[in-house]
């Protein structure tokens, strides 16, 4: 959900002009797909390979992100042909751009159902392009598998969620949080869904738990001045900062945050938008000693994620560091495969049918699929950065915990809708 | 107290912001009328210059002094070049400087992606720049006073340029009355690059300033574009010092308002507070007074 930028206000009469020729250039920039379509078009399964769609942002803003998380799926698919394949069948991955653009994800989405007629599809990124294609799937009854974290209270019966939902994440963070005394939190976020979304479900759990909540305040998206922000932090006596700012902005932010005499000894800030990826681009120097929440780490030990890493950085470059939503995703294909392996089918319903319980063997862990809400059981993973930008485990719930994607579970959030 | 204090030196420090990278548009736009929408890509080149420097000379954070003046020299040719091919064909035609500026800051940073790829970069600053200093009670970080110094440096070099120097008269010579000044013998369309070449090239020497605060990337300049024409439209064309009083009351504004509310609601309420003040004084704050007919 990271690496938006949007370019402020208009001012000139003149930069209306602007958008309007904006406006123009990203219509023309749609491919028009005219197949009108029936629901539940059929996955071509016949022929010796099977297609498999892999839906990212290969461009625009989105891309730095997205880019790696397309190399994780290729990654994973390629490792399943060299073991034989699906039911006997190579995979043949269908990348299409979904190019930062809601609308162009919808499209693309569905050339790959109706067109490549693929069995299932696997990728976007912001919370904003899973909606724009959640039609798309429920309308030709074909699966999506969705590897990052989100704001939860969502269910679609042909979307797989693989990343974590809130009481996977946020939640454990704040447990975390509690159980170390930092009860008095300040929250920083960006100026969208996720972080409202997000602030919202904290503010709910602080009421709950006798913590409280100081301030908060938001930026937009692409906003690189923090200077009234940390101070109003560094005023309220808050223990611990709760931060959901996304993209760029968190570069402003931590070096206000570090010049301004504040540091992660005094006054910890807990990001849920930082992964390894991130740290690299925005400097490990600001961000040592800081706290993220995540459900996998690079340093996560485990035969397979050593595995996972050195398949990876082989295939990748040495330098390049493994994140949590690429994890997910490469989990999510390996998943895919054993749902169809147990239904031996390719059908959707039947492999639907046949995914309550499955596992794989994670660089996370082992993951088991939960039927009923179609998201898997994670282990919460607090982490700290360290002078070189990897991360290491602080803290975690000691084993996967249960996805609640609308927090039934919590008497807290029962005023959540 | 300290709150106010605290405040108020945060808003200088915005305001330096905002000073540094709007004073090459007040040459560029402000002096000359060219409406160029580009100015942020140089703000962005020189932030990558310091970035290419430290890399190749690598060590301590010093470099970025260093910096200055190539970054100085690279925005300003990148703005020359641009004023030579392009824009001095369009200078009776604003709306279109207008759009092909704006498409060349596009291709700009397309090219700054393809070069340096798209995930932001970072320069280290020197050691004395990231701790921060204590005065009476309020904390002065050490990276807004070097900018706020680097600000009003630039300030003073443009203001003795465009005062004392030969060339500073003949820039003004230009502005005040063009046809005057070419019968006069001045090569004005001399005068002009050399105008756009200062003032690109102290977006350069902003873009320096800005790696001490934000990300460097294809699209900071993008972060930086709005207020810096904020700026001179409130300080009134052609008027240094009207720039110079809008940046510091901009960015104190801001501050304060973004203290009491929120940042959204401080910015509508910023840019409420400059649409009320345009319709008041249409022209910005100074003019500059001529007798030119024009």
């Amino acid at each position: 959900m990271s690496g938006l930028s949007i370019s402020r206000r208009g001012l000139l009469t003149g930069l209306s002009v602007l958008g309007a020729s904006a406006a123009i250039g990203a219509c023309g920039a749609k491919t028009g797909s005219d197949r009108t379509s029936t629901a539940g078009a059929k996955a071509d399964t016949s022929g010796d390979t099977v297609r498999v769609g892999l839906l990212n942002s290969l461009s625009g803003t989105m891309a730095i992100s997205e880019v790696t998380v397309h190399n994780a799926l290729l990654l994973a698919v390629k490792e399943i042909n060299a073991d034989g394949g699906v039911l006997g069948k190579k995979l043949d991955p269908v990348s299409q751009d979904g190019a930062s653009d809601w609308p162009t994800f919808a499209e693309k989405a569905e050339a790959l159902i109706t067109g490549d007629k693929v069995a299932a599809t696997f990728g976007c990124w912001t919370s904003a392009s899973r909606k724009a294609v959640k039609p798309v799937f429920e309308r030709h009854r074909s699966l999506l598998f969705y590897p990052v974290q989100y704001e939860g209270l969502e269910q679609s019966p042909y979307i797989f969620y693989t990343g974590a939902t809130t009481n996977q994440q946020i939640v454990p963070a704040l447990d975390y949080l509690r159980k170390k005394g930092l009860t008095r939190l300040y929250l920083v976020g960006s100026d969208y869904v996720f972080p409202r979304t997000a602030n919202k479900i904290i503010r709910a759990y602080a009421k709950g738990n006798g913590m409280r909540v100081l301030g908060e305040d938001y930026a937009p998206l692409g906003s690189t001045e923090f200077s009234t922000i940390v101070n109003k932090v560094k005023e309220s006596g808050a223990d611990a900062v709760f931060n959901t700012l996304n993209g760029d902005s968190n570069v402003a932010f931590f070096k206000e945050y570090k010049s301004s005499g504040l540091s992660a000894k005094a006054l910890p800030v807990l990001s849920v938008s930082i992964a390894e990826e991130e740290v690299k681009s925005i400097g490990a120097p600001y961000l040592e000693g800081q706290l993220t929440a995540w459900n996998y780490y690079q340093t996560t030990p485990g035969a397979a994620n050593t595995a996972f890493v050195e398949a990876y950085q082989a295939a990748y470059g040495k330098d390049k560091p493994t994140s949590d939503p690429m994890e997910a995703a490469y989990l999510s294909v390996h998943l895919w495969k054993a749902m169809v392996e147990k239904a031996g089918s390719f059908d959707v319903a039947k492999v639907k049918a046949a995914a309550d319980g499955i596992t794989f063997d994670a660089p996370e862990g082992t993951t088991t699929v939960d039927g009923a809400t179609q998201h898997v059981h994670k282990t919460a993973r607090i982490g700290r950065i360290g002078a070189d930008g990897l991360i290491t485990e602080v803290w975690s719930s000691g084993g996967p915990i249960k996805p609640d994607p609308y927090l039934k579970g919590y008497d807290w959030a029962s005023g959540l809708s | 107290m300290t709150v106010v204090l605290n405040q108020s030196f945060t808003g200088v420090g915005i305001g330096a912001v905002l000073l540094l990278v709007a004073l090459g548009l007040t040459l560029t736009f402000g002096q000359m009328g060219v409406i160029n929408m580009a100015h942020g890509e140089f703000i962005m080149a020189g932030a990558y210059t310091a970035y290419v420097l430290q890399r190749s000379v690598d060590g301590t954070g010093l470099s970025l002094l260093l910096a200055l003046p190539p970054a100085f020299l690279v925005a300003g040719t990148i703005g020359a070049l641009l004023e030579w091919l392009l824009v001095r064909r369009l200078y009776a035609r604003p709306l279109d400087t207008l759009l092909v500026t704006w498409g060349v800051s596009l291709m700009l940073q397309q090219l700054a992606r393809d070069v340096f790829g798209a995930p932001n970069v970072q320069t280290r600053a020197p050691d004395l720049l990231t701790g921060n200093v204590s005065v009476a009670g309020v904390t002065l970080a050490a990276n807004r006073l070097a900018i706020l110094g680097l600000a009003l440096l630039s300030v003073l070099a443009l203001t003795l340029v465009l005062r004392l120097t030969p060339l500073g008269r003949r820039i003004r010579a230009v502005v005040q009355n063009r046809d005057l000044a070419e019968v006069s013998g001045i090569a004005t369309e001399r005068v002009d690059r050399t105008t756009f070449f200062i003032g690109s090239g102290l977006a350069g020497v902003a873009g320096v300033a800005l790696t001490l605060v934000g990300p460097i990337g294809p699209t900071m300049g993008t972060n930086y574009i709005v207020d810096a024409f904020l700026v001179v439209v409130v300080g009134g064309i052609g008027q240094l010092k009207g720039s110079v009083i809008t940046a510091f009351a901009l960015g104190v504004l801001q501050s304060v308002l973004e203290y009491s509310t929120t940042v959204s609601v401080a910015k509508v309420a910023v840019l409420v507070a400059i649409v009320a003040f345009l319709q008041w004084r249409p022209q910005g704050l100074y003019t500059l007074r001529t007798r030119s007919l024009a």
